[in-house]
């Protein structure tokens, strides 16, 4: 790692984990009394762990210049393999707390495990652990290839590459810890915004520069989906997290913004963060990884790009479909009823330009996992996208929020949809990323593809019954005018359903492990391709192994 | 080669560009209109803001997680008027940094649960949730009665708040921590304070049943029977007729 | 906040601007992707990432 940089970017390194360990230690020294000591801590111990690679590195050679002539795919080799470190610990932290709802004492009485705050390192881990990783390690790939350039500045790679997990991990032991901003899906508090704001700037700097490079004028619409990922992420995360901390040696803050407002920002963040992190940035890999590996451009180039104006549009008006009957003004509600049911045709665009594209593969689809992976996905982005605009609309939603039925729609979206097409552009592009001829069994990728799409099943089936039944169990009345259940009653109701949750996601972890296997395994044992590795690696399109 | 370059950086500066602008306006539009709504809205000149020991309870609300499953959002819907009571107005939240509406039920709603309970029920239901309600699947929170308060730093927390918009007055920021020791101490020299600042309504008790220490119980169980009651807007009735 | 302007007025701006703006995004979109001189560039930039090759240009 340090020996691929040259003399240059060893010294900028030494310098930014120097200011790095300071900072770490100005925050356990003025952290008194608060979680930032403990973080201004993990911090210094971290850049001092840094620190000593970089010396140990230094003085050896500088690098060959032969690799300029080569991608730069040492932080992508990185990303993939945290992406899937952050998998097993965010979905293990899922099966955990699903579990906690049907038997409510397994925390074994401990204040960090108890489920308000393992729930968003669940959330957290699954969405930006495993989802972000995924997302940054796939970028530095595709827009290399479809650039057809080298990334320029290795060591910005790298520092948005481990600078993003340091923000992740100070995100989920702040919350064992109970640091916590309580804005659902942008829980960090204040000085881990600001050093994701950081760390996102250098990733948009790094993105422009390598497309600068590139050879032909015209941009692959994956990087246009990355971009609008990369930068409406950011213009989301620093509105919403506008806040005031009580003090520079405290971890905590208010928001700038109060109720009505606060509830409308917290969505227009929420939603888009569905919209942009989980969906623009996931269609930006489905847009390369899907054709590449069927080895045929996708379907419409146009549609495409239609369906991304559309996208970018259209997402930021639908937040406040969150908020249906409550104190909103209505108008905004119907504004965001009304976006939220013309985003169909957008993204059904998308779903059905993926699923097209495989026309005369089909054959390919049902040999190969990793290209199953990507199909089923699609599918899964359409129909989650369907049953996003249904719920939107009033008055399906007096019915379903609140209920489980928004967690089911949330896991069908996040599972069957942005797990999915990441496992397939994983599996995909580790043979590509090691220089190996293929994945080292097949056949587990083939266990993972029928575990993941079972396990989203069985979890999804069942909150859909638990949501509908919770709902209508709250507005059943009797004869006689009165309502029929008291709220323990549906909370009893749903037992069996969270238990079969409980072992839906259980099979979906199990997928993931598995997954985690086969890759360590392909990276030590599997062969390199039978073309002299040196030379020309061969084409995507003749890596798959079914062929 | 230097030409080609700018020509290339140029677009994709021009997408860049393109994207922020499409993507910045939607947001911008919906929410702008909410800085001026206080014009609309019904007033509530009676409210009044959360007393040191009821912010410290909110925020280790916010710090346990609570919000994942108790929304605090009445809708304007039958069932749930008649299930937790009026539905809840936009005002009731004005001074709430952030808002705690929430977004998912597993447990009900809590908007208007200040009163509805007593302090020994809301202790014991902490303590172990099962032996009060035998369905319940909310984790037990035994902590809270152990973990005194921290109080050094509330005059700071009071101040963010007032940096924010919070009408806390210089007074309020001065005797926060005794304020919060008078609220759970009725007999104590300090109590009298808690009302003047505050109001005559303010709950002054010993929440968690013991006078003598100021646990995280106690502010926890303040904040709980605060919920729903700093202003009785919804109550009116020309509230409704307003809407 | 402000009272600079009529909460109305704003309302109306807001509740006017999301339509005109949707059908001008729409246009410029479809006129992009539909212009006719472009369907080369977009049929090359489709098929470019199935090349064979596996290093930068330069």
């Amino acid at each position: 790692m340090i020996a691929e940089l040259t003399r240059g970017e060893r010294q900028a390194a030494l310098i930014i984990l120097c200011v790095l360990a300071f900072t770490g230690l100005l925050m356990a020294g003025f952290g008194r009394e608060s979680a930032l000591d403990f973080h201004g801590a993990l911090v210094l111990a971290l850049s001092v762990a840094g620190l000593f690679a970089v010396i140990r590195g230094y003085y050896a050679p500088p690098p060959d210049p032969a690799r300029l002539r080569e991608y730069f795919d040492a932080p992508g080799r990185a990303g993939i393999l945290l992406a899937m470190g952050w998998a097993v610990i965010g979905m293990f932290f899922g099966v955990w707390v699903a579990a906690l709802l049907a038997w409510p004492d397994l925390n074994f009485d401990s204040e960090f495990t108890s489920f308000g705050r393992i729930r968003p390192i669940h959330t957290t881990g699954v969405i930006f652990g495993f989802g972000g990783n995924a997302l940054i390690a796939t970028s530095f790939y595709v827009m290399q290839r479809t650039s057809r350039a080298r990334i320029r500045d290795q060591l910005g790679a790298w520092f948005v590459l481990l600078g993003y997990n340091l923000f992740c991990l100070l995100a989920v032991t702040g919350y064992a810890l109970g640091v916590t901003q309580s804005k659902e899906y942008a829980e960090p508090e204040w000085y881990a915004d600001l050093w994701l704001v950081v760390v996102w700037v250098v990733y948009f700097a790094i993105y422009l520069r390598t497309l600068a490079h590139r050879k032909e004028p015209h941009i692959y619409v994956a990087n246009w989906y990355y971009l609008a990922f990369i930068l409406v992420v950011a213009m989301l995360h620093i509105v919403n997290n506008l806040a005031f901390p009580i003090s520079l040696g405290s971890d905590k803050s208010y928001s700038l913004f109060a109720g009505v407002q606060d509830a409308l920002t917290e969505w227009w963040y929420g939603h888009n963060a569905v919209a942009f992190f989980l969906t623009s940035g996931f269609l930006g890999m489905m847009y390369y990884f899907l054709p590449v590996r069927a080895g045929r451009p996708i379907y419409s180039y146009r549609m495409s790009i239609i369906s991304f104006w559309g996208i970018t549009f259209m997402y930021m008006w639908v937040g406040s479909h969150h908020l249906h009957y409550t104190a909103l003004p209505q108008w905004v509600q119907t504004l965001g009823m009304t976006f939220s049911i013309v985003l169909l045709v957008p993204s059904w665009g998308s779903a059905a330009n993926a699923l097209l594209t495989l026309n005369g593969a089909w054959h390919k689809v049902r040999d190969d996992a990793t290209l199953r992976f990507m199909m089923v996905s699609a599918v899964f982005y359409g129909l989650t996208t369907f049953e996003g605009s249904f719920l939107a609309i009033r008055s399906v939603n007096s019915l379903s929020h609140y209920t489980d039925w928004t967690v089911g729609h949330v896991h069908a979206g996040a599972l069957g949809w942005v797990a999915m097409i990441s496992f397939g552009a994983i599996y995909a592009s580790v043979p590509w990323l090691w220089k190996r001829e293929r994945m080292y069994s097949t056949r587990l990728v083939e266990a993972h593809f029928w575990l993941a799409l079972g396990g989203t099943v069985v979890y999804v089936v069942a909150m859909w019954n638990s949501g509908i039944i919770q709902g209508l169990m709250w507005r059943t009345y009797t004869e006689s005018g009165t309502l029929a259940y008291s709220f323990v009653d549906s909370v009893a109701a749903m037992h069996p359903y969270y238990i079969a949750r409980a072992f839906g996601g259980l099979l979906f972890l199990t997928g993931a492990v598995i997954g985690c296997v086969n890759i360590a395994l392909t990276i030590r044992h599997a062969p390199a391709p039978a073309a002299a590795a040196d030379a020309e690696p061969p084409a995507a399109g003749q890596l798959q192994p079914a062929e | 080669m230097f030409g080609l370059h700018q020509r290339l950086e140029r677009r994709t500066l021009a997408l860049s560009l393109a994207i922020i602008v499409a993507a910045s306006i939607g947001g911008l539009v919906e929410i702008a209109p909410l800085f001026t709504i206080h014009q609309t809205v019904e007033d509530a000149p009676d409210m009044r803001v959360y007393t040191p020991l009821e912010l410290a309870g909110r925020n280790i609300y916010i710090r346990e997680g609570c919000y994942a499953c108790h929304s605090q959002m009445i809708r304007t819907l039958r069932d749930e008027v008649e299930r937790y009571g009026p539905y809840s107005l936009a005002v009731e939240s004005k001074y709430d940094h952030p808002m705690l509406w929430g977004s998912k039920r597993t447990g009900p709603d809590l908007a208007r649960l200040g009163g509805k309970y007593s302090d020994a029920w809301h202790v014991a239901h902490l303590e172990s949730p099962r032996a009060v309600v035998p369905e319940s699947v909310m984790p037990a929170y035994r902590w809270l009665s152990r973990n005194p308060l921290r109080v050094s730093d509330l005059p700071a927390h009071l101040r963010a708040q007032k940096a924010v918009g919070v009408p806390y007055s210089d007074a309020m920021i001065a005797h926060a921590e005794q304020d919060a020791f008078g609220q759970s101490a009725p007999d104590s020299p300090q109590a009298a304070g808690v009302t003047a600042r505050y109001g005559e309504a303010t709950n002054l008790r010993a929440f968690d049943g013991r006078p003598d220490r100021l646990t995280e119980m106690d502010a926890l169980v303040a904040y709980l029977q605060i919920l729903g009651r700093l202003t009785d807007a919804a109550h009116r009735p020309v509230a409704a007729v307003a809407r | 906040m402000t009272d600079l302007v009529a909460h109305d007025t704003v309302v109306w701006f807001a509740k006017t601007i999301g339509l005109f703006y949707l059908l001008a995004m729409a246009g410029l979109a479809l006129t992009y992707a539909c212009w006719p001189s472009k369907q080369r560039e977009f049929d090359q930039a489709a098929s470019d990432i199935l090349s064979q090759e596996d290093r930068p240009w330069r």
